[in-house]
């Protein structure tokens, strides 16, 4: 029998996944996790742990054998008390029978939305420095991702202005993330606005991750959901892993109109089934007493927010004072090495690490996002080498 | 509880230096308002939080409930403030339940303790009862967790 010779598995591999360069994120975590003695600002996670009273619930659903399957949007508890939260925080009101869907984490929710929205040539607009899957989960659903660059010199804020230069007529899609990671930029009620009127005018679906949203620390968060007209071409996310401390427990969830809920969970039940039974019943409780949780998690930020902030300006490294999330994203710029270079020096020299600003978009060049979710003695101790380092160059 | 306090109550090493840049405020604003503090009585100490089943002359340590009569005047302050000098009381609370206060006594040995309890505290006119527990091990003191491996494996790097 004659066979030809075998492709290679490279070649084989879906063009469009095969073109995604590895996420620089990724790179570095394997040089870090060859050092020892690392103090790492590369996380982008709280350093607590979920409250007790929320790793309780999840221990006592086990032991009573909560170990099944849910319905596919999830626990329907859970659903009426999401959105009894999300009303209290957005002024929005969705049905929990057909408006809101329980997800894997966010980054599930984001996929099954662009994915239940988006056809080949479709144009998605969001705003760059970027968490890192924005770009390929577009990408993945054959959609053409846009990205309109905040700067600096606007606090990493997205302008109307701004938009206006990408916006095109196959653009179907905004993507918004306040508070920002990498860079902690949120945006005023007014700036909200600015941008719900330009949703408008251009007649867009917008998907905001608003994960960070209760870890805002100057100003109450706006969602966009709150400006009139927006409820019904949003796709609002949310999840429990940062305000919560849940990462682990991977629970998010999108609030749509019906007929939006209902296209990303076909998808939701064909690929995920449904999120686990524990962590959404962690969830639930989780959602009992929120305030409190928050309150002490954030106020811990607050005062390691402000450390990190004094001591980037007492070095003479120009930093804004972010508004919310938990990173701080100084520029490095003046030291004449691009953002993946200080790093690695940074590394190699002092054993601290902070992910290069590029691996958030090619305009996170000239910055360094540095995660203040750290334990305060840690905070010190980098900012002491951080100065030491910078002395050197 | 206020932030300033907070912080000391954690670390009561840290510097007014890094309490001025961690609130936002001048050294000088972080040093008045810690006088103040301390001058109203709010901050009565800097300890530091020692784990004891570490040291191999540790002190054995015991929780007591005594049941006490209340006096005619002064209910059981009089009392409950004379029993907190002896220096073997390390703290003393005044109780709702079942009994009236609650000791943490400490000694070299065991037989210190119980004379402690037998001599001088029963022999206290005021005193009805005690009740003494003896302490094995300790899992958490002042808000500090002991003996607790760290065994978490959370990346050094994420997005």
């Amino acid at each position: 029998m004659k066979t030809n010779a075998p492709k290679s598995l490279h070649s084989r591999i879906a063009s469009h996944v095969r073109d995604i360069p590895r996420s620089g994120i990724r790179d570095f975590f394997d040089i870090v996790s060859s050092r020892d003695d690392v103090i790492s600002l590369g996380v982008g996670e709280p350093d607590f742990v979920t409250p007790w009273h929320i790793r309780e619930a999840a221990i006592k659903a086990l032991e009573q054998g909560v170990t099944s399957y849910t319905s596919n949007l999830g626990l329907l508890s859970l659903r009426k008390e999401i959105s009894g939260y999300v009303n209290k925080i957005t002024g929005t009101e969705y049905c929990p029978e057909t408006e809101i869907l329980i997800a894997v984490g966010v980054s599930e929710a984001m996929d099954l939305a662009i994915r239940a929205l988006i056809e080949p040539g479709d144009e998605v607009l969001y705003h760059e420095p970027c968490y890192v899957s924005y770009n390929p989960v577009i990408t993945f659903a054959h959609g053409v991702p846009v990205a309109v660059e905040t700067t600096k010199e606007n606090d990493f804020k997205l302008t109307r202005e701004a938009l206006e230069k990408k916006v095109s007529k196959k653009t179907k899609l905004l993507m918004l993330n306040f508070p920002t990671n990498p860079t902690g930029a949120t945006l005023s009620r007014d700036e909200v606005k600015d941008i719900a009127e330009f949703a408008i005018e251009h007649d867009l679906i917008v998907l905001t991750d608003e994960i960070y949203g209760e870890l805002s620390y100057d100003e109450t968060h706006t969602s966009i959901l709150s400006v009139p007209g927006m409820r019904e071409r949003t796709i609002y996310l949310h999840g429990f892993s940062k305000a919560w401390a849940m990462t682990g427990f991977r629970m998010g969830f999108a609030c749509a109109p019906p007929e939006l809920t209902e296209a990303m969970m076909k998808i939701h039940q064909y690929t995920m089934l449904c999120a686990p039974i524990l962590s959404q019943k962690a969830a639930l409780e989780a959602l009992r007493n929120p305030e409190e949780d928050i309150a002490e998690m954030r106020e811990s930020y607050a005062v390691r927010r402000n450390y990190m902030h004094n001591a980037f300006a007492e070095m003479g490294i120009d930093c804004f004072l972010p508004g919310g999330a938990f990173y701080m994203f100084p520029d490095i710029g003046k030291f004449g090495l691009s953002s993946y270079d200080f790093a690695m020096k940074l590394l190699e020299e002092e054993d601290v690490a902070v992910v290069p600003g590029t691996a958030f978009g090619e305009c996170g060049e000239g910055s360094i996002r540095c995660c203040y979710a750290t334990a305060l003695d840690d905070i010190k101790e980098a900012m002491i080498r951080i100065e030491r380092f910078i002395s050197k160059l | 509880m206020n932030e300033l306090l907070k912080l000391l109550k954690n670390n009561a090493k840290e510097s007014p230096e890094n309490l001025a840049k961690l609130l936002g405020k001048t050294v000088e604003e972080v040093n008045a308002q810690i006088e103040v503090y301390e001058n109203q009585g709010v901050i009565q100490g800097y300890q530091t939080v020692i784990n004891e089943d570490k040291l191999e002359d540790g002190p054995v340590t015991a929780a007591i409930e005594v049941r006490l009569t209340a006096e005619r005047e002064g209910g059981f302050n009089r009392i409950s403030d004379r029993i907190s000098r002896f220096p073997e009381v390390r703290s003393a609370f005044l109780m709702s339940g079942g009994y009236d206060l609650l000791l943490f006594v400490s000694g070299k040995t065991l037989n210190e303790v119980a004379s402690f309890v037998s001599e001088k505290l029963s022999t206290i006119h005021g005193v009805v009862g005690t009740a003494t527990h003896f302490m094995l091990k300790t899992y958490k003191r002042n808000d500090v967790l002991m003996h607790i491996p760290d065994e978490n494996e959370r990346p050094q790097i994420s997005p």
